[in-house]
C-alpha cells in the first residue's frame, strides 16, 4: 500500500486561494450592473473555488464541512428566479418586470438597489448547483 | 399584456423544480403532476376565449414594448397546440404511473416530463426566434434525459444518435438565426416579417429560408427522419408516446409558423420545396411501415408519414390546406398517443415487439383491441373518427394548388398506413389465443384510463368538429393573413 502522501503545501495554499476565489467571485456577482460579471460567472468562479477544494481535501471532508446539496440548490436558483419574475405580477405588471430604488443605507450611503439582483443570485445558485453536481457525480461515479 | 399567457409555461417548470427538492415524495409527485397539466389546460381554455373575444393575445416579458423584449404571442393556432398536448402529456403521465416503474420515478422522471412540457409550450407561444432556439433546448434536453433514463444498452445506443443529430441541428438553427439577424437587424418574429415584407425576400433570403426548412425538418422527422425510428422504439412508452405527440409536432409548428409568417413570398419555390420534401417522407415512411413486422418500427414510421402529410397541406398554402393542417395536426397529436400508448400495452402483456410471435388478444382484451381498432381507423381517416375531415382538406388543398401528385401520395400513403396497422391488428388480436390470462408478462391494470380518455377524445373530435371549428377557422385567419399576427405583437406603436 502506498502511504499516505503529505500535501501539505497544497492545503496551506488552497486554504489561502480559495478565500481569495470566493472573495472574487462575489465581487464579480457584485459587479454584474455595471461591470462585466454578473450571475453567471460569479456562480462559476465560485464553484471553481468549491472544486479547488475537492482537488486539495477528499470529497468526504468537504462535504461534512459544507453540508449543501447541490442538487436541491440547483432546483431552489431556478425556482429563485422565476420567483423573483412573478414578484412584479403581483403589483399588476407584466412577468419579469424588474424594480429599482435608491436606498440610504447605513454603511454604503446611498446606494441602487434592484430586483434583478435577485434574479441574478437565482442564475448563480444555478451554476453552482449544477456544476458542482457534474463534478461530484463524475468522480464518486454514483447516481 | 395579459399575464394568464406566462401560467403554461412556468407552472409545469415551477413543478418540476419542486419535484427536485421533494425528491422522495413519488405519490405526491404524480398528484401535483396531474393537477399542473389540468391547470395548464384549464388556463388555456381561458385564454382561448379571451382570443376569440379580442384576438390575438400578447405578452411582453419585462415590460419591454416589441420588438426590443422578448414576447410571448398567444394566437388561435398556437393556443390550440397547448391544449392539444396538455390533454395528451395527462394521459401520458397518468400511463405512466403504473409503467415507468419505481427506479425512473426516484431520478427525476416526473421533473423531466415538466420541463418537456414547459419546453413545448414555451415554443408554441413564443414570438421571438432566439426564444424559439431556446425553448427547443429546453425541451430537446429534458428529452435526451427521458431517452437515456434507466441506461439499458439499447437506450444510450438511440440517445448517442439522438444527441448527435439534434446537436447538429441545432447548430444549423444558431446559424440561420445569425443569417435573419444579419438581414433584418432584428429576432423578434413579427418585426422580422415587417422587414422581410419591406426588402422584398431575395434569392439570399430564400435560401435562408431553405436553412430553416433543414434544422426544422431534422426536427420535425421530414425526410431526415433516419435517426427517428431507432430513438423513438428505445425508452419506456409513456415517453415515446409523448415523443411521437409532442416532439415531431413543435417542429411541424416551427414550419408552419415560420412559413406562414415570414417567408410566404416565393411560395412557388420553398412550397414547392416543402411539398417535395412531404411527399418523399410519406413515400419512405409508408414504406417504412409496410416493411417491418416489429410493432415499435411499424408505429414510429407512421408517426413520420403523419409528418409528411401535415405539411402537404402547407405546402398547397391555401385556407384549406391550412385548415385541413391544423384539424390533422390536432388529431394526429392525440391519435399518435393513443396508438403508441395500445402499441405498449401490448408489448407489456406479451413481453415481445415482434408481431408473428403474438396472437389472439383480443380473447382476454377485447376492449383493448378494439379500441385499437378505432385508433387504426382513425389513422386512417375513416369518416366519423378524427383524421377524416383533415385529410379531406389537405387532399382537396392540394388539388386545388394542382399539385394532385402531393395528394395522389398522401392518399397512397394513407392506403400503406392501413396496411401496416391492420397488421398489427390481425397478428395482436386475431388468431388463436397462444397467451392465458395467467401466462401474461403484465396486467392492463390502471393504464385503460388514458387509453379510453384518448379514443373518446378521437371519437368526440371526429364527430363533432363544430365545436372547435370556430376555433381553427380564426387559427386558418391568423395563419393566411400575417398582418393580422403583427398588428396584435406591436399593439398600435409604431414599428421602428
Amino acid at each position: 500500500m502506498k502511504p499516505k502522501p503529505n500535501d501539505v503545501i497544497l492545503h496551506t495554499v488552497t486554504k489561502l486561494a480559495a478565500v481569495i476565489i470566493f472573495t472574487f467571485s462575489i465581487d464579480l456577482f457584485w459587479a454584474g450592473h455595471h461591470f462585466p460579471g454578473g450571475g453567471f460567472i460569479g456562480g462559476l468562479t465560485t464553484a471553481a473555488g468549491i472544486v479547488l477544494l475537492y482537488l486539495s481535501f477528499d470529497i468526504e471532508r468537504i462535504q461534512t464541512n459544507l453540508p449543501i446539496d447541490y442538487k436541491k440548490m440547483a432546483a431552489l436558483g431556478v425556482l429563485i428566479s422565476v420567483a423573483t419574475g412573478m414578484g412584479g405580477m403581483i403589483y399588476g405588471d407584466n412577468f419579469l418586470e424588474q424594480a429599482f430604488g435608491y436606498f440610504d443605507l447605513p454603511v454604503f450611503g446611498e446606494t441602487e438597489l434592484a430586483t434583478a439582483v435577485l434574479f441574478d443570485i437565482g442564475v448563480a445558485f444555478a451554476v453552482i448547483g449544477t456544476a458542482i453536481t457534474i463534478i461530484t457525480s463524475i468522480s464518486e461515479d454514483e447516481l | 399584456m395579459n399575464n394568464l399567457l406566462i401560467w403554461p409555461v412556468i407552472l409545469p417548470l415551477i413543478a418540476g423544480l419542486l419535484f427536485i427538492l421533494l425528491r422522495n415524495h413519488i405519490r405526491l409527485q404524480r398528484v401535483i403532476s396531474v393537477v399542473v397539466l389540468a391547470m395548464v389546460a384549464g388556463i388555456t381554455i381561458a385564454i382561448m376565449n379571451q382570443i376569440s373575444v379580442s384576438g390575438i393575445q400578447t405578452l411582453q416579458l419585462g415590460g419591454w414594448q416589441a420588438p426590443f423584449g422578448i414576447g410571448l404571442v398567444a394566437d388561435m393556432f398556437s393556443m390550440l397546440l397547448v391544449l392539444t398536448t396538455s390533454i395528451v402529456a395527462f394521459c401520458c403521465v397518468i400511463f405512466s404511473f403504473r409503467t415507468i416503474g419505481k427506479d425512473r420515478e426516484r431520478h427525476y422522471f416526473y421533473s423531466l416530463f415538466l420541463f418537456l412540457i414547459t419546453g413545448v409550450n414555451g415554443s408554441f407561444m413564443t414570438g421571438d426566434l432566439f426564444n424559439l432556439y431556446v425553448f427547443f433546448e429546453v425541451l430537446l434536453l429534458a428529452s435526451y434525459v427521458l431517452v437515456s433514463l434507466g441506461g439499458t444498452k439499447i437506450q444510450l445506443r438511440e440517445t448517442m444518435k439522438y444527441v448527435i443529430i439534434n446537436v447538429l441541428s441545432s447548430a444549423f438553427f444558431l446559424v440561420g438565426i445569425a443569417y435573419i439577424y444579419s438581414i433584418t437587424g432584428t429576432l423578434n418574429l413579427a418585426h422580422i416579417s415587417v422587414r422581410i415584407a419591406e426588402a422584398g425576400q431575395d434569392g439570399f433570403i430564400t435560401t435562408v429560408a431553405i436553412l430553416f426548412l433543414l434544422v426544422f425538418g431534422i426536427k420535425a422527422g421530414l425526410f431526415l427522419f433516419y435517426w427517428l425510428p431507432g430513438s423513438y422504439s428505445a425508452p419506456p412508452t409513456a415517453v415515446s408516446a409523448l415523443f411521437a405527440a409532442l416532439l415531431t409536432k413543435v417542429g411541424i409548428y416551427a414550419i408552419i409558423r415560420m412559413y406562414t409568417l415570414v417567408f410566404y413570398h416565393e411560395p412557388q419555390v420553398t412550397h414547392l420545396l416543402l411539398g417535395i420534401l412531404a411527399a418523399f417522407t410519406m413515400v419512405l415512411g409508408g414504406i417504412g411501415a409496410v416493411a417491418y413486422s416489429d410493432i415499435n418500427k411499424i408505429l414510429t414510421y407512421n408517426v413520420i408519414i403523419g409528418a409528411g402529410f401535415i405539411l402537404a397541406g402547407i405546402a398547397a398554402f391555401t385556407e384549406n390546406g391550412a385548415l385541413g393542417s391544423i384539424y390533422y395536426l390536432i388529431h394526429d397529436m392525440i391519435v399518435k398517443a393513443l396508438i403508441f400508448l395500445i402499441g405498449g400495452v401490448i408489448v407489456y402483456l406479451t413481453g415481445t415487439t415482434n408481431l408473428k410471435e403474438m396472437s389472439g388478444l383480443i380473447r382476454n382484451h377485447p376492449y383493448l383491441g378494439w379500441m385499437f381498432f378505432i385508433g387504426s381507423l382513425s389513422l386512417i381517416g375513416i369518416p366519423p373518427l378524427s383524421g377524416f375531415i383533415g385529410k379531406v382538406f389537405i387532399t382537396r388543398s392540394t388539388f386545388e394548388a394542382s399539385y394532385y401528385w402531393l395528394g395522389f401520395i398522401g392518399l397512397i400513403a394513407s392506403l400503406m398506413i392501413l396496411y401496416s396497422v391492420m397488421k398489427i391488428f390481425m397478428n395482436a388480436f386475431w388468431g388463436e389465443t397462444v397467451l392465458s390470462e395467467a401466462e401474461e408478462k403484465g396486467t392492463t391494470k390502471g393504464v385503460m384510463l388514458p387509453v379510453v380518455l384518448l379514443t373518446a377524445l378521437t371519437f368526440a373530435l371526429g364527430i363533432g368538429p363544430e365545436f372547435i371549428n370556430s376555433y381553427v377557422e380564426t387559427a386558418v385567419e391568423g395563419l393566411m393573413n400575417p398582418q393580422i399576427y403583427i398588428d396584435a405583437v406591436f399593439g398600435g406603436n409604431e414599428i421602428p
